[in-house]
């Protein structure tokens, strides 16, 4: 019995978040005794559709004749036919913007039931149990599948990724015939090179706490230093100190990063539902009871606009040594 | 255009997370309930639509499913300026029941545009929308943090990795939508207040549909380590914790 998993690419190209799937997939498909079998959709190069047969692939469908524009309609065609192509009972999926615009759908069209944002392999194969994250974070539930198949979709930074060296053959895979796209892309803004929030290992973030928008430098300097992004609290980008895809919290961006730095920000519930699955939390704030040292693994109780510069100073000396 | 906007009952998000004894339940006492944040904010935006008197918004209706007791909540969303709601008189057993409810009430009210938060902030499903859409076999388009018209036409604005798309989508559609569609939830006035006791409330009866999935049972994170304090004049020390302690420089 095969696990099929949807692997998206970006430009061509895929990425960590990829690779964590694929050897998920991997995880799951022993524990049903199976194969996993990927599927890339839109063009993609021979060399990088191979890449994951290290992480777990033994076959990678590749659809590469359908248009890269998102339509949920053609995409959700396109993996149903997958699916049918492998019998696959399980569907994998990232829990991102994509995996959150068509596991439903697919959940709907495969009648298979969804567990979204999923943090481990199943507890049970019969009935399928898998915990998942609920109350943004808060607790964990396990969800039970009722259906024959099921959807998976995978948190990000929640799985380890394994590579297991082993290598996957690739298969053109025609979808048949799928009905045209509903949807039109009229325009597309995108800025290239920017390390994004969510992909950032290091995330370095500020708020009110930082006084001003013109206290920023030493933030974006620490980011560079450390090779990561800058994020930020919600009254920080509601004060358009900062913009909006920057607001991590509950309603902005959720990220788990290796190491969360925060500055200035006292850890309303609502912000630390978007951190707190970040690996090491440092934070920096004048008032030794707010919140966020409950949830940090290690505090400063000081003035971040003094803390930053020597910190700064420090890591730049611990890194040239 | 009559608009359908999805509205999910949850608890205050503030909340401390309890469950029953025996870990099989949400323990609901002492719970203050308000509008799932993202449907809020879908409500204030189709509000702002219908306002601008340049858009072909006729009417907002809001509709959620669930027992009487969520009523207060489609009280507050009358409130803040729908014109009428629809309880489906049903407990909202899992995403795909209550996606085939909405499904129904949308398919029987020739709505143009169906508007859904992204997640709900209690089970975080991240479902109904585009189950909504699948059952209804309608485009949708998630990641939406703009709404505008084009003339008849309605325009979205998706977020994807690095950016913005701008997508074109014929009528009836589901966007599923996050932050950034409305800048502010809005806030009903005493004005409101008074005026939503008089709205229409209208109550249906569950239509036949399955569940795909169910919560066996719930659990809290393991309780952390308490966090080590550093002195502010010591920052040295932070340094060598978090090269050779936390290993994450």
């Amino acid at each position: 019995m095969s696990v099929l998993v949807y692997t998206e690419n970006w430009d061509g190209k895929f990425k960590k978040l990829s690779y964590e799937l694929v050897s998920y997939a991997k995880s799951v498909a022993e524990l049903m005794g199976g194969d996993v079998t990927a599927l890339s959709i839109g063009s993609v190069d021979q060399d990088e559709l191979s890449t994951l047969g290290k992480y777990g692939a033994s076959l990678v469908l590749s659809a590469d004749g359908v248009p890269s524009g998102l339509d949920n309609q053609v995409y959700t065609s396109v993996i149903a036919a997958a699916m049918e192509k492998t019998g696959a009972r399980v569907l994998l999926m990232a829990h991102n913007n994509t995996g959150k615009a068509l596991a439903p759908r697919l959940s709907v069209r495969l009648k298979a039931g969804l567990a979204a944002g999923v943090t481990a392999v199943p507890e049970s194969l019969s009935p399928l149990v898998v915990s998942k994250k609920v109350f943004s974070g808060k607790a964990f539930g396990k969800i039970e599948i009722l259906t024959e198949k099921a959807i998976l979709t995978l948190s990000q930074n929640s799985f380890e990724i394994n590579e297991t060296g082993g290598s996957a053959s690739v298969e053109a895979f025609d979808p048949g015939s799928v009905a045209a796209a509903a949807t039109t892309i009229k325009d597309v803004q995108k800025q290239e090179g920017k390390l994004l929030l969510t992909d950032a290992e290091v995330v370095i973030s500020g708020g009110r706490g930082m006084k001003s928008p013109d206290n920023w430098g030493p933030i974006e300097e620490l980011a560079e230093v450390l090779e990561g992004a800058t994020a930020c609290s919600r009254p920080v980008s509601d004060e358009g100190w900062r913009p909006h895809s920057e607001h991590t919290g509950q309603t902005g961006k959720i990220i788990a990063p290796n190491l969360y730095m925060a500055f200035g920000i006292s850890g309303a519930i609502q912000h630390l539902a978007g951190v707190s699955s970040s690996k090491c939390i440092v934070a920096v704030n004048t008032d030794k009871d707010a919140p966020i040292f409950e949830a940090a693994d290690y505090g400063i109780v000081g003035d971040a606009l003094k803390v930053l510069p020597q910190l700064i100073s420090e890591i730049k000396a611990a890194k040239a040594q | 255009m009559r608009i359908l906007v999805c509205i999910s009952n949850v608890p205050d998000t503030t909340t401390k997370v309890k469950f029953s004894n025996d870990r099989s339940s949400f323990d609901e006492s002492g719970v203050q309930w308000i509008i799932n944040p993202w449907d809020e904010l879908a409500l204030t935006r189709a509000m702002e639509l219908k306002e601008d008197a340049s858009n072909p918004v006729s009417n907002v209706t809001v509709a959620t499913v669930g027992p009487a007791t969520v009523e207060p909540t489609l009280r507050k969303a009358l409130a803040i300026g729908a014109d009428d709601a629809i309880r489906v008189d049903a407990d909202s057993a899992d995403a795909h029941f209550v996606a085939a409810q909405l499904a129904a009430v949308a398919g029987n009210g020739d709505f143009g545009a169906i508007i859904c938060g992204i997640e709900s902030s209690d089970y975080n499903g991240s479902a109904v929308g585009g189950m909504i859409s699948e059952i209804m076999g309608i485009p949708s388009v998630s990641a939406v943090s703009g709404m505008r018209f084009e003339g008849q036409e309605v325009v979205l604005s998706r977020d994807i990795d690095g950016g913005k798309e701008e997508v074109g989508v014929p009528s009836p559609f589901v966007a599923i939508v996050q932050k950034g569609i409305a800048k502010e939830p809005r806030i009903a006035a005493m004005r409101g207040i008074m005026m939503a006791r008089k709205k229409p409330l209208q109550v249906v009866p569950a239509a036949e549909a399955e569940s795909f999935t169910k919560y066996q049972a719930f659990a809290m994170p393991e309780p952390k380590a308490p966090c080590k304090m550093v002195d502010a004049d010591n920052i040295k020390e932070l340094v060598n914790l978090l090269q050779n302690e936390a290993k994450v420089l």
